[in-house]
């Protein structure tokens, strides 16, 4: 038997709990008796529902984290920020033009940036923040656009933002514009339509349709396998996806038990 | 507890053992199963196998289909709310109707829009707030044949041997031959995919996949998709009122659903939504922890999309078969259900047991794979404990470092590998411990190629809807799967409603499902939808009064 880990003291919004230690700051605040309606999402570190802000023991310094990302620590003083009430202002995709003053149009608060450089101190993610504001301000669409990528528009770094600039909608702006009108659109995609316009492929997949299961079966089993150029194929998944044992096939060899 | 980089003294032990083992396990290998080891490993371990496990549905539409206990229980619950519930005050009235704000709900709403449905006369409700989802999450990728050696038809193979055969064929039509159409519409949105110089997707393979067809935005190809939806959709001005699940399906006097009861999870407040058409698209159910199985699935999966189509009876389909994933993460606790992608055993980890022994081959397949995970923790007792009690085996991330050279975690692993950096553990140095998570929803309400069941004025669409992936759903389908069925039920609903004039509103249904229960001989207290998960301290709940204040 594993020792029974031991107790911290927490307090949610000044209030003191005890609660079992090794927990997410998620799971502490349910351990307490919360039921959480607010403030929980993916519970992953991919949705950004559950930003918070904190207080460590002895320190005057006010802490920003994920709630599910984050240990509970002894001491800790929490308080959820569930909702960051950030204006983002509606455009039409089809009419913005890849321009450099694009962002300032829609966003002239970043010219207001003082590049304290706390967004990026309360940024979760660990993203540059200030630098894509700065990007942004330059009118540089392509940095802002890979600058902000990681982002989970938890809204922190907008909560803390002295100049009232709205992050992440800048950065879902620049993004797409960068990808609908920087980036060279898809010849494969665009050949591959012209050709499902003569109905060949719709023709092909009825063909698969009218087999019976052991043409299908045996069809499924010839299958050729992409090889991958230039990967090390000794330890490769891909390796072993491409032999005549796929990983997929094993439920034939078993259902008459369940199925 | 102390911790020495992460892990506690006792599982510092274990992992001096799988160092021991590693520079010979860095030379062999053990070979695969046999057709038969693997039969009788499946059938012993493997979740879905388990028949104890399983009970026959004792009414309703699919009355006798074996399904999951939890997912039974939840089926035959009572319903929250009686025909009793004054319906006369209208809250919204609406053409559309969707249940569900994640990927399929929002792509429904824009092409319910595009169908000529005035974006006001169109509703989303959803449970959380608008993009919490599994569709956020989903990391992989995002199949489509649109290179030059693949084809629908290729596609259409790979996916229907992938759900052994049992995929209904005119659904999987549809999958694969809208996939190319559903990556241009993303690309005019402006989602910011991984590209080549030229403008053609960085494409990879997937598991059973036979062409390389994953288009993928790094590791977020999910969060990238569904927040690029999100605002087009906040664009457009669509509704959205979110912390409001649907508690309910309202129908007409006719037999049509009609809108839906909807609960605000502050307030406790009802409000009655009369639609002309309505469209679930709820998501699934990992949050049902079936087995007790911890899950990837987000906060709101539970469920309740199934619950209200079954009381209105519509049909459900290959619901006993769950995903579960070989390599969640057991510990750090916090982690715990976390998926730890299949990359990293196809980089070259191997799963090794307590005392750093390799007890199966690496890439069985999944269900497999995570079959042996769990005959070696709970036959063998060979796995290791967390200080939680969960157990499970090490996964030796270490080895991909050593196969592939200094750097590689990092620069092909990085979300995986911040993921454990914030909790201290270092996976380039020390090993993993993983243990199979429930994953995916493969079955779910019965719907025809344009999203419509077999009630009239009821779409479904995304992991809610079953029959696309039969048994077993391949990675890459299911962002495909919410795009494809979602765009389909946006446009057949949008068309139904057109047509339709709901008429008198009525929970009738609700009661003659109860009358269904009784004389199924069902007694039960307990109530469906769940809508969240508990997961209290039981310290707290047993000293909590239920006192109204």
């Amino acid at each position: 038997m594993i020792d029974q880990p031991r107790e911290i003291n927490i307090q949610l919004m000044g209030k003191d709990y005890k609660v079992s230690s090794g927990l997410t700051i998620i799971a502490a605040i349910e351990y307490a008796g919360y039921k959480l309606v607010r403030g929980a999402g993916c519970r992953a570190g991919f949705c950004g529902a559950c930003p918070t802000l904190y207080r460590r023991a002895g320190s005057h310094k006010l802490y920003t984290a994920l709630a599910c990302q984050t240990l509970a620590e002894d001491g800790m003083c929490l308080v959820q920020v569930p909702f960051v009430p950030v204006v983002r202002r509606p455009y039409d995709i089809e009419e913005v033009a890849p321009s450099a003053n694009i962002i300032l149009q829609y966003y002239p608060e970043v010219a207001a940036c003082v590049s304290c450089n706390t967004c990026t101190r309360a940024c979760p993610q660990g993203i540059s923040v200030m630098d894509y504001i700065q990007t942004a301000l330059r009118g540089d669409i392509e940095q802002t656009a890979l600058l902000s990528f990681d982002c989970i528009s938890c809204g922190i770094c907008s909560s803390r933002c002295p100049a009232d600039i709205k992050h992440y909608p800048v950065g879902q702006l620049a993004r797409r514009i960068y990808s609908k009108y920087l980036l060279p659109r898809s010849s494969q995609l665009a050949d591959r339509l012209d050709e499902m316009e003569t109905e060949q492929c719709e023709v092909e997949v009825e063909t698969m349709m009218h087999l019976s299961t052991e043409e299908l079966r045996a069809r499924y089993e010839q299958r050729s396998f992409e090889t991958v150029a230039g990967r090390d194929q000794k330890h490769s998944a891909i390796q072993k996806w491409g032999t005549a044992v796929d990983p997929v096939d094993y439920r034939d060899e078993v259902e008459e038990v369940a199925y | 507890m102390k911790l020495i980089r992460g892990y506690p003294e006792y599982m510092r032990k274990s992992i001096k053992q799988v160092e021991r083992t590693r520079p010979n396990r860095l030379e062999q290998s053990i070979p695969p199963m046999s057709l038969d080891e693997r039969k009788a490993l499946l059938t012993k371990f493997h979740p879905d196998f388990r028949e104890d496990q399983k009970r026959a549905l004792a009414c309703g539409p699919s009355k006798g289909m074996r399904i999951h206990r939890e997912l039974a229980d939840l089926l035959e619950a009572q319903p929250l709310v009686t025909s009793t519930l004054d319906l006369n005050q209208i809250d919204f009235d609406v053409d559309v109707l969707i249940i569900g704000g994640g990927g399929a709900g929002t792509v429904a709403a824009l092409w319910a829009m595009k169908e000529g449905i005035d974006p006001k006369r169109i509703l989303i409700v959803t449970k959380l707030r608008h993009g919490d989802s599994n569709s956020t999450m989903a990391q992989g990728g995002i199949q489509a044949a649109d290179r030059p050696n693949d084809s629908p038809a290729t596609h259409y193979l790979d996916v229907i041997g992938g759900g052994h055969f049992t995929n209904r064929a005119d659904l999987v039509k549809a999958l694969v031959m809208d996939a190319p159409s559903i990556i241009a519409w993303h690309e005019s949105l402006g989602m910011m995919y991984d590209k080549d110089a030229d403008g053609n997707f960085v494409e990879n393979p997937g598991g059973g996949t036979s062409r390389n067809r994953m288009h993928s935005a790094k590791d977020y190809t999910g969060l990238e998709i569904m927040r690029v939806l999100r605002d087009e959709a906040r664009n457009a001005g669509i509704p959205v009122v979110e912390f409001a699940p649907a508690i309910e399906l309202l129908m007409d006097d006719r037999g049509r659903v009609a809108g839906a009861v909807l609960l605000n999870l502050e307030t406790k407040k009802y409000r009655i939504v009369k639609a002309q058409a309505t469209i679930l698209t709820t998501g699934g159910l990992g949050r049902l922890h079936m087995q007790q199985f911890p899950t990837t699935n987000h906060y709101g999966a539970t469920g309740d999309g199934l619950v209200l189509a079954y009381r209105v009876g519509a049909e459900l389909i290959d619901l006993d078969a769950i995903q579960y994933h070989p390599t969640g993460a057991a510990f750090p606790a916090q982690m715990a259900g976390l998926l730890i992608t299949e990359k990293v055993r196809g980089m070259g980890a191997q799963p090794v047991n307590k005392d750093g022994e390799l007890f199966v081959f690496p890439l069985e397949p999944r269900d497999v794979e995570s079959s042996a995970f769990i005959r070696e923790c709970y036959e063998r007792e060979l796995g290791i404990e967390t200080p939680q009690g969960m157990r499970g085996v090490w996964l030796d991330s270490p080895m991909v470092d050593m196969l592939h050279g200094p750097g590689t975690i990092e620069a092909s692993l990085p979300a995986m590998f911040r993921m454990y950096q914030r909790f201290g553990v270092d996976m380039t140095r020390d090993p993993i411990l993983v243990f199979p998570t429930l994953h995916y929803q493969n079955g779910g309400v019965v719907a025809d190629e344009r999203g419509a069941t077999n009630v009239p004025g009821l779409y479904v669409a995304g992991e809610v809807m079953g029959g696309i992936h039969g048994k077993n759903r391949l990675m890459g389908n299911s962002l495909l799967d919410f795009n494809v069925f979602g765009r389909r039920a946006g446009i057949a609903a949008a068309n139904y409603a057109r047509q339709a004039i709901a008429g008198k509103l009525s929970l009738a249904h609700v009661e003659e499902y109860k009358r269904q229960l009784r004389d199924a001989g069902i007694d039960n207290d307990h109530a469906a939808p769940q809508i969240l998960p508990e997961y209290r301290g039981q310290e707290a709940l047993e000293r909590m009064l239920d006192i109204p204040i």
